[in-house]
């Protein structure tokens, strides 16, 4: 890891000038800023510690929904009792993440901003190519080992996957990120790699997530998030899927549904034609089987990934049947 | 040129002050400029928690977290968990009870971890608690000992507490 300057911020404002510095990056939880760093992947010359800041932890929910500060660790929203009656599925994207120990470290903010697993990415030193790290290199996974690759959202230019668990569950409710006193949805948060994977999202330097809100909705409040993985636990996923089911009141009729899909695509996955197809149908399995397969419209294999093709609609699909059960709902 | 800078940490009770530069971890604090080597570099990139101790009694990966960072924060280490006259922490003496190690390195993450993971209540069954001790890996395949010594040191502290109460 390259030798580089500490500078705890004191104050928002503080900590915004030091992150227009030239070279300086924020610390928040540091699980990302240091792993990567220790890889060589990113070498900072001014880390800026935010963590020191005590206005930006709140959890905050309520009829409207819920904000959460950018600070917060994932262990205390995990826990926080409103979130889990409120967001089960935000609760649980946030449990079935990292371990213990890195749930009570990593923030929120910086959650959002998790770089992908990409091993090409992650080795500067055994592989050049690389656009994301050095745009106009090339990309060393495409034509490689690529079992953890995406299969929706990717380009010439890049497949990795975005790793996430949380944002997936964000992007189904219709979450916001709020960057001091913008506010942007998170489906337009995350940007596709296109000829630009070097940048991931619409923060520009110097900009500083403060916190996170989630509208509240009978969806949310009955929701589920889904994460099958190459082991039980403490591993990215193969597939997942946050999904919440409202039903009219004859209690079969799927008035509003909301699917997401994460370890498959570029960013966090709204599968929006899912949606439309079940809305305004009752669910039996084969119309949620049906449903399920649309999301993998445009799908793009490289070989090694090939079986998400298949794996993450039926991720969907025992989602939907899961919730659907458990509300009553499914013929 | 090489920056150093100056920190004050309290570690197990004791406050220490030491210059390293401001790239160094708190598991490189801790085993190369406090002799506390306890805490063992496993994979040095937060996924085996070997490293793991605690800030402000929370669990943490040690290798992942600068020196710089907790200053002011609270830090206990494997050495610090021992009773005054040195008797050992119950989740140590449960882990001998249950040989619930082979080579002994992940040893001391593995009751950072255990220790924490009773407090925060989430050793109710031997599935949650080998859900919430996944951070930690243990090569040996010492799993099941350490699931039967959590389950136990847990179970103990459940008795304590209800005897207290």
């Amino acid at each position: 890891m390259r030798d580089f300057s500490y500078l705890r911020a004191t104050s928002a404002d503080d900590a915004q000038k030091a992150a227009l510095q030239a070279g300086a990056v924020l610390l928040a939880g540091g699980t990302t800023l240091l792993d990567l760093a220790k890889c060589g992947v990113t070498e900072p010359e001014t880390v800026v510690d935010i963590t020191h800041l005590s206005s930006l932890d709140g959890i905050a929910v309520d009829e409207g929904g819920a904000t959460i500060g950018a600070l917060a660790r994932m262990s205390e929203v995990a826990d926080h009792r409103e979130i889990k009656a409120a967001f089960p599925a935000v609760s649980e994207s946030l449990s079935l993440a990292a371990s213990a120990q890195l749930r009570n470290m990593a923030t929120m903010g910086g959650n959002l901003l998790q770089r992908t697993r990409c091993s090409y990415f992650r080795e500067p030193g055994v592989f050049a190519a690389c656009n994301k790290r050095n745009p106009g290199s090339g990309c060393s996974a495409i034509g490689g080992v690529t079992r953890n690759h995406a299969i929706l959202g990717t380009s010439d230019a890049c497949i990795a996957t975005y790793p996430g668990d949380l944002a997936v569950a964000l992007v189904a409710f219709d979450a916001t990120v709020e960057i001091g006193s913008r506010r942007v949805p998170v489906d337009d948060f995350f940007l596709l790699p296109g000829n630009t994977p070097d940048r991931e999202t619409v923060l520009e330097k110097g900009d500083i997530i403060t916190a996170i809100s989630i509208p509240a909705s009978a969806a949310a409040r009955n929701s589920t998030y889904l994460k099958v993985r190459d082991r039980q636990s403490y591993e990215f996923a193969a597939a997942s899927a946050a999904v919440g089911l409202e039903f009219e009141a004859d209690g079969r009729t799927v008035r509003d549904i909301r699917v997401a899909l994460g370890g498959v695509a570029t960013k966090p996955w709204r599968a929006r034609a899912v949606e439309q197809a079940l809305v305004g149908k009752a669910l039996d399995a084969e119309t949620v089987e049906k449903a399920s397969s649309l999301a993998m419209e445009g799908a793009v294999s490289q070989g090694g990934n090939h079986y998400k093709i298949e794996l993450a609609p039926r991720v969907i699909t025992r989602a939907i049947e899961q919730l659907g059960l458990k509300v009553g709902g499914l013929a | 040129m090489t920056r150093t800078i100056h920190l004050s940490l309290d570690i197990n009770g004791r406050r220490h002050e030491l210059d390293v530069e401001p790239r160094v971890t708190l598991l490189d604090a801790l085993r190369e400029h406090l002799a506390l080597t306890g805490t063992k570099k496993g994979c040095d990139q937060g996924q085996c928690g070997a490293c793991t101790c605690h800030v402000d009694g929370k669990r943490v990966l040690s290798c992942l977290t600068l020196a710089a960072q907790v200053e002011g924060r609270e830090i206990t280490t494997i050495e610090g968990i021992t009773g005054e006259n040195g008797d050992l922490h119950p989740v140590q003496a449960a882990f001998i009870e249950h040989d619930a190690f082979q080579c002994g390195y992940c040893t001391p993450g593995q009751i950072m971890s255990a220790v924490a993971c009773i407090r925060e209540g989430h050793a109710g069954s031997d599935e949650e608690i080998r859900e919430y001790m996944s951070g930690n890996l243990c090569r040996c395949g010492a799993y099941n000992s350490i699931v039967a010594a959590v389950r136990e040191a847990a179970q103990a502290t459940v008795k304590e507490k209800m005897e207290v109460a």
